[in-house]
């Protein structure tokens, strides 16, 4: 179906790999790589493509270029060779107002002088949005992220998980359509991890959010994504690929079922290999 | 409900006056007992009597030198303040301009204060500038570094949603280095007051002053040695004042969010 749209001709490599059919895809990497100052080879070239609405998740060792994949996805860094495409247009077609991108770190990085809701507000005002505009996205923002009770508060006053609440909520008050967020809950507890998750996974559902995600986590990776892609390093590529068969939205059932149970064990086996690879390199 | 001993401002203020009350004590009676002459060192009582006679000509001296004092600070805060906005604009003028500044900072008021008043006709603004001279320094280092000291990951933030220039000062570096700016105001009010007095002494010996500085030169001349104490008294319980009000200021700007202003939460 893809090929009936009038579109510029994509990889082959890209088409295959796209999930899916009806929609364009957010984000296409075609053959992109990526080589530093220094001449270390962070990227091999890539192809790889995001559908609309996805949630695709990189796992892999470290050093495996998946902060730098995420960071060519949001055209903070520029690929050493091949291209990237938002919404079948090169960054210069898409435009800013096509291409709202949103990151999430893994520090909130609020601003501590700044009570949650002006902490929200503050992308608005980059935006020089006016206020009477601003205020019901803010409260709009705030209440999916759960935390209306607390939008006086400072970030002081908050817990480490309600403090990445007010970032995802200030990441989502543009209204986006792209979300990249870089191991945003590998400082929380478990618990508040598990948590952060069930919400994450059902904002990004009814929301159509394509979602870019880095993680460390296995179980994270496997409950959030409809796909995991596994990268190895030496130099930074793609390892394998997982599709993860569940519909969503997803709820603790998902993590107490054998289904989840497998595809954990099997996450678990390729990131070993991965490794593995890694450690010898591709052989080039 | 705890006990008012136990409380925390009961503490905070019973404690220090408490030590007052003791030091007082000793020297009232102890001077009383081995009967020092008055001219040599006085007791309490002396200079409260003192107190109670040059009322009037103490309170008017410790107008003007408040005026000095109040007139110099303001001067190097607004002149501090800017001189750091333009420190951290371009590296080359900080570089080119910092040595100059320490100059400023290193040069004792006492050598260049004859100078100026001499140059400077009007004394009450030759003692300012001298006062604002001592006070400047500590607003410029302590502003130029609050507004250097931005959150790596904020302002990483700040450039990722392409922030523009004016709109990231306004929101992240001028919050950002308020804590510093505070610190600044504390050491810089006391030295404007240390300043004003320092200008006056050297104005007073040349017959041209009349703030609380001048007070003690006549005092000393007179061997009025009660009246000297009682302006000294002045002076810092002027300063005490003018801390405590800084103090009092950066706790109201501060205490919602920055660590050396939070009170521990129960």
């Amino acid at each position: 179906m893809t090929a009936l749209l009038p579109v510029e001709p994509l990889g082959e490599k890209a088409r295959q790999m796209t999930p899916g059919c009806g929609q364009p895809p957010a984000v296409e990497v075609l053959s992109a790589e990526k080589v530093f100052a220094n001449g270390a080879r962070g990227l091999a070239p890539i192809d790889l493509s995001v559908a609309d609405g996805e949630f695709l998740t990189l796992i892999g060792p470290s050093g495996c270029g998946k902060s730098t994949l995420l960071k060519l996805i949001a055209n903070l860094i520029e690929p050493s060779d091949g291209r990237l495409l938002w919404w079948r247009g090169d960054f210069a077609q898409v435009g800013r107002e096509g291409r709202r991108l949103a990151f999430v770190f893994q520090e909130p990085t609020l601003m501590p002088w700044a009570r949650v809701e002006a902490n929200v507000r503050l992308p608005l005002e980059f935006a020089n949005m006016p206020r009477g505009t601003a205020d019901p996205k803010v409260a709009d923002a705030i209440a999916r992220v759960g935390l209306s009770a607390f939008n006086r508060h400072f970030p002081r006053q908050l817990s480490g998980g309600m403090k990445m609440r007010v970032s995802i909520a200030r990441a989502l008050v543009t209204s986006p359509n792209l979300l990249l967020m870089d191991e945003p809950f590998g400082a929380l507890d478990e618990f508040t991890r598990n948590k952060l998750d069930d919400d994450l996974v059902n904002l990004s559902w009814e929301r159509k959010l394509t979602t870019v995600f880095v993680t460390h986590s296995i179980y994270e990776a496997v409950f959030l994504s409809t796909r995991i892609i596994v990268m190895a390093a030496n130099p930074g590529r793609i390892f394998r690929t997982m599709t993860i068969d569940h519909p969503q939205p997803r709820d603790q059932g998902f993590r107490d079922s054998p289904k989840f149970a497998a595809y954990c064990r099997e996450l678990s086996t390729w990131l070993a290999e991965a490794s593995i690879q890694s450690a010898m390199g591709d052989g080039s | 409900m705890k006990p008012l001993f136990e409380s925390e401002v009961f503490v905070r203020i019973a404690a220090p006056v408490a030590v007052g009350v003791v030091l007082f004590a000793v020297w009232e009676i102890g001077f009383r007992l081995t009967s020092v002459p008055v001219y040599l060192f006085p007791k309490p009582s002396d200079i409260f009597t003192s107190f109670l006679q040059h009322g009037p000509s103490l309170f008017r001296a410790l107008l003007v030198t408040l005026r000095v004092t109040l007139q110099a600070f303001v001067a190097a805060v607004i002149l501090g303040t800017l001189i750091a906005f333009m420190f951290v604009q371009s590296r080359a003028i900080e570089v080119g301009l910092f040595p100059y500044a320490v100059l400023l900072q290193v040069t004792p008021v006492v050598a260049i204060a004859p100078l100026i008043i001499i140059l400077v006709k009007n004394t009450q603004l030759s003692l300012t500038i001298c006062a604002t001279m001592v006070a400047l320094f500590p607003i410029i280092s302590n502003t130029t570094l609050g507004l250097r000291s931005v959150d790596p990951g904020l302002a990483n933030f700040f450039r990722m949603n392409r922030a523009s220039r004016f709109k990231t000062l306004v929101k992240l570096r001028i919050p950002g280095a308020l804590p510093y700016f505070f610190g600044g105001l504390r050491i810089s009010s006391g030295l404007a007051l240390i300043g004003a007095v320092v200008a006056e002494f050297v104005a007073g010996t040349g017959g041209r002053s009349s703030g609380l500085a001048y007070e003690i030169l006549d005092a000393g001349f007179s061997l009025d040695i009660p009246r000297m104490f009682a302006a000294l008294f002045l002076i810092t319980l002027t300063g005490v004042v003018l801390f405590g009000v800084m103090v009092a200021l950066s706790q109201l700007a501060l205490s919602n969010w920055h660590d050396s202003e939070t009170r521990a939460e129960a």
